[in-house]
């Protein structure tokens, strides 16, 4: 058992700027570029003991984000506080919380010029739930071999030890931050068996950003979709799921049903239309689709997710 | 599995109730522990519990304390009861409206049921299947 509490995590305008870089142009003059922000007033809550997918397009601020809970980087604006509920501190300032807090990051954060093992010896010393135990199993179930160096490993294998150091921490938050990257299909479902399975013997608190959606979502209790360094929603999966609704029909009978909602994406094959729209349908309406021969569907996170966050913005 | 457009939580249930109605879990028989279903197909323990205590409350289910899930005794019949009892708004009355749509007549679905029902008697089977 985790001798901690699951750990939540709360970020209130959180602003995080990279410094400011001075370059030279050819004909010798020195320009000031401007800091580049990666959160712009970042607001979320992180309830404890969840699996909770991180979604957002390249830069929207993830890493960044993921980056602050682990006391990785600091805030330029703004707070962040993480601990079991009701006594969420600092992690910047409060060594108790980092030690309960492990980012697994793509790069794996392994010693590169020494065995496998090795590595996980850190971890073992560093992590006071390690389970030894676990770590054995899963790097069999990976196949990875513990007396080969990080560096000799595929990319796939490199992944597959970092997902391994994730849940053998069994840390009160575990972040895993694009873990999946280089692994086989197979061996990321052998992951997430791997997780339900942990995570329901040893309930904590769970992140995992993956641009793999699908693969994903029903892995999710709450997801939090971030966009330009701010956090676009935070809610439970299937709030998010119920955000939106399909329908695809004759297109005079779908028009009806589509009136008056934002229409999230259209498509058109011949006289038959499929739309994407917000909202939910209510009884009446579900009635009237059925009668018009037009059929109610749900729409994948991942659907959603691309609507939300498509910078050509929402056709209407 | 479960993609259809209803919450996970509630395809799970409608599920259960399912192979409950149709006599594939039995009654005092065990159901699958949330550890076991999550894993099995891949969703979140959080979504398969909160399917599991609706069917509790409904008394679908009953809990055995450090052992597991149960079907409760007579939720079969329960089950079969309130289906039934929905079996003709829900289900029939679309069919009947869309029929009137169409133009089929009240004598041709006669005909056709009765003929059905033929086949359905005369083969066991069939009935076990519709």
């Amino acid at each position: 058992m985790t001798s901690t509490a699951p750990f939540g995590a709360r970020l209130d305008d959180v602003v995080v700027q990279f410094g400011k870089n001075r370059r030279m142009l050819a004909n010798g003059t020195v320009v000031k570029d401007e800091a580049s922000t990666a959160l712009d007033g970042a607001t979320v809550t992180i309830r404890p003991g969840t699996i909770t997918g991180v979604l957002g397009r390249n830069g929207a601020g993830k890493t960044t984000m993921l980056s602050l809970l682990a006391a990785f980087t600091r805030p330029t604006g703004g707070t962040v506080v993480v601990g079991p509920e009701g006594a969420e501190e600092d992690p910047w300032e409060n060594s108790w919380i980092t030690s309960g807090t492990q980012l697994v990051r793509e790069s794996g954060d392994l010693i590169n010029d020494d065995k496998v093992s090795t590595s996980l010896k850190y971890y073992a010393d560093m992590r006071p739930d390690w389970s030894a135990e676990t770590a054995e199993r899963l790097l069999d179930v990976f196949e990875v071999d513990l007396r080969k160096k990080p560096s000799a490993l595929s990319r796939g294998k490199r992944s597959a030890v970092g997902a391994t150091i994730g849940l053998a921490t069994r840390a009160p938050l575990t972040i895993f931050d694009e873990v999946y990257l280089g692994m086989d299909a197979p061996t990321r479902y052998a992951f997430y068996d791997e997780l339900l399975a942990d995570y329901a013997a040893h309930p904590r608190t769970i992140l995992l950003s993956s641009h793999l959606v699908e693969e994903v979502e029903r892995l999710f209790e709450d997801v939090m979709v971030i966009d330009g360094g701010r956090v676009l929603l935070a809610e439970s999966a299937d709030q998010m799921r119920a955000r939106g609704f399909s329908l695809t029909g004759a297109k005079d009978a779908v028009g009806r049903l589509a009136e008056g909602r934002r229409v999230l994406h259209r498509q058109q094959l011949g006289a038959t239309v499929q739309v994407t729209l917000e909202g939910a349908l209510d009884d009446d309406e579900l009635a009237a689709a059925s009668a018009a021969g037009v059929e109610v569907g749900a729409v994948p996170v991942q659907d959603l997710f691309v609507r939300l966050t498509d910078p050509r913005g929402v056709p209407s | 599995m479960f993609d259809g457009p209803e919450p996970i939580y509630v395809q799970i249930a409608t599920w259960i109730r399912a192979q409950v109605l149709a006599g594939e879990l039995g009654e005092e028989e065990q159901v699958m522990s949330t550890t076991q279903f999550a894993t099995t197909f891949r969703i979140n323990p959080a979504t398969a519990a909160k399917a599991f205590s609706g069917l509790v409350d409904e008394g679908v289910l009953y809990k055995r304390r450090g052992v597991g899930m149960f079907v409760a005794p007579g939720a079969r019949q329960a089950l079969l009861a309130d289906h039934r009892k929905h079996y003709f708004e829900d289900v029939l009355a679309p069919v009947l409206q869309q029929a009137d749509i169409l133009g089929i007549t009240t004598d041709e679905i006669v005909a056709y049921v009765l003929g059905a029902e033929g086949e359905r008697t005369s083969d066991p089977h069939t009935k076990e299947e519709s």
